[in-house]
């Protein structure tokens, strides 16, 4: 079978010293949350330090992947048109995760179906080998 | 605190053409509008010390203004990488600077190539590094999306509806209609801005303001000095910039953000009218950023003409209105006047305390507000006569 597409367009995030081991998660169907060493204080997007203590030592903890929708867009006029065209309308999300971190994202749902805080769960969605990233769905 | 209650003043404002295509440089359009604030001051150039603006997306140096204007020895040169939200810190720091000693009279001024160069709507870097890689790789690139999250999330908790933010934008282009300078000058109904395009779920076409080039400017000095020049000095009463905790890695990021419905607004709040020494009662006209519709709402209720949430009420009961308890972008705002990242709405307070705003003059307007930026950091100016 031929691809469609010979490669993907859409904005590829680069990992960095502070976000590869959440990318490196999601590749392993894995929501990580970074945590702080010494005071467990969970924090996204990850970063350095702990904005509560101060502490540069973290872990890496799974979350539950469930979380409830904060807010939500519907996305219909495409930009960059090239990229978007086929995509839209498309709905991008913040949710609130159960451990108390807010995270973007997409919902997989038609946008009819969405209400203000509302239960979903993580579906990893790969888009590449290299690339898997993390969309939320309706909790069923 | 903003502690300089009345010691400064705009003595001379200037603006551009705003237009879809100035046709000429960045730096042509800084340097028109600032000569013509100085002309409107009636100061001599070699008296001025002092540029100062901010940069993000199109502009100018600050010393390639001050070299262009033939100041002979500029001190203050500098420009903030900020957007919207330091449109009134500017002026803060004009004063501040005079107060410092570092320079004796300051222009400020914001121009930019906005539609027909540099597109701030077009998209940010798709290559996603740093904060970016959190956002960009879902689709949310420009900041139509970014604002349009904050405002489905105040439609969940109050109840907010388009209806209520097509008010704005109605009420807003009414106002152009009487304003020569605005790019968008054919009145508009509720009923065209829900037909117009839905561009990002929750904003039509309608919630979303201009792309323009153009520039303005004012010139800062002392209130002693502000009184021997032309022109009646406008006052900064009081002044606050700031936001609340996790203003984010830069001016699209607020995942951090506590609260989607209230902007760095009701931070400055307090601040804000303590130096100023009066409230929100006391307020005879309003300049507040509008970069979208719903911003509107949360500077409303950030600083306290309304309770959180009542934003959307008291703009459906024509509070924002010219005939209203408090009208609001008499120029037509960012919706409708230009888009010169907030910069304009100075000028038109500053005409409106002048009493030379024509058509569009609020009467005996003696105290105005303006304010800059939108999310989650910003800054805003009380200003009288």
């Amino acid at each position: 079978m031929i691809p469609t597409k010979l490669h993907y367009d859409k904005p590829v995030p680069i990992a960095d010293f502070d976000s590869a081991p959440f990318w490196e998660g999601c590749r392993q169907h894995r929501l990580l949350l970074q945590c702080c060493t010494a005071c467990d204080h969970p924090r996204f997007p990850p970063s350095g330090m702990c904005p509560r203590c101060r502490s540069m030592q973290s872990k890496w903890v799974a979350a539950s992947g469930r979380g409830r929708l904060y807010s939500w867009i519907v996305v219909r006029h495409p930009i960059p048109r090239e990229i978007y065209a086929g995509e839209v309308p498309y709905v991008v999300a913040l949710v609130d995760l159960e451990e108390g971190v807010r995270i973007a994202t997409n919902i997989t749902c038609v946008p009819e179906d969405l209400t203000g805080d509302m239960p979903v769960e993580v579906v990893f969605d790969d888009v590449t080998p290299e690339l898997t990233l993390p969309r939320f769905r309706p909790l069923r | 605190m903003w502690n300089l209650r009345n010691k400064y003043a705009v003595a001379g404002i200037g603006c551009t053409n705003f237009s879809n295509n100035s046709g000429t440089t960045v730096l042509n359009l800084a340097l028109e509008a600032c000569r013509n604030a100085l002309t409107d001051a009636g100061i001599d150039v070699k008296a001025v010390d002092g540029v100062v603006s901010y940069h993000f997306n199109d502009s100018v140096p600050s010393i390639a203004v001050a070299t262009g204007l033939g100041l002979p020895q500029p001190r203050y040169a500098v420009e903030f990488l900020a957007g919207g939200n330091a449109a009134n810190l500017i002026l803060q720091t004009a004063a501040a600077s005079i107060e410092a000693g570092m320079a004796t009279n300051v222009l400020c001024f914001r121009a930019l190539n906005g539609r027909s160069g540099f597109r701030l709507g077009g998209g940010r870097e798709l290559n996603s590094r740093g904060i970016t890689q959190y956002t960009a790789p879902f689709g949310w690139i420009t900041y139509p999306q970014a604002m349009a999250m904050w405002c489905r999330r105040h439609m969940v908790k109050y109840g907010t509806t388009s209806e209520q933010l097509g008010r704005v934008a109605v009420e807003f282009r009414k106002n152009a209609t009487r304003n020569e300078r605005a790019m968008m000058r054919k009145p508009i109904t509720l009923a065209d801005h829900q037909a117009s395009r839905m561009i990002v779920d929750p904003f039509h076409l309608l919630d979303i303001c201009l792309e323009s080039d153009g520039a303005c400017a004012a010139l800062v000095t002392s209130a002693e000095r502000a009184r021997d020049l032309r022109q009646k000095p406008i006052y900064i009463l009081g002044a606050a910039y700031g936001g609340g905790p996790n203003q984010g890695d830069d001016l699209f990021d607020a995942i951090r953000w506590p609260d989607h419905t209230q902007n760095f607004t009701k931070y400055i709040a307090n601040e804000l009218w303590s130096s100023a020494g009066v409230g929100p009662a006391d307020i005879d006209v309003a300049e507040i950023y509008d970069c979208f519709t719903y911003t509107v709402i949360m500077g409303l209720e950030g600083l306290g003409f309304c309770p959180p949430g009542e934003g959307g009420r008291f703009v459906e009961d024509g509070g924002i209105a010219f005939e209203g308890k408090l009208p609001v972008n008499t120029h037509g705002g960012l919706l409708s006047e230009a888009y010169i990242h907030g910069f304009n709405h100075v000028l038109e307070a500053v005409e409106q305390l002048r009493g030379t705003a024509g058509p569009r003059q609020v009467a005996d307007a003696e105290t105005a507000l303006t304010t800059a930026g939108a999310m989650t950091c910003g800054s805003a100016l009380v200003l009288r006569n």
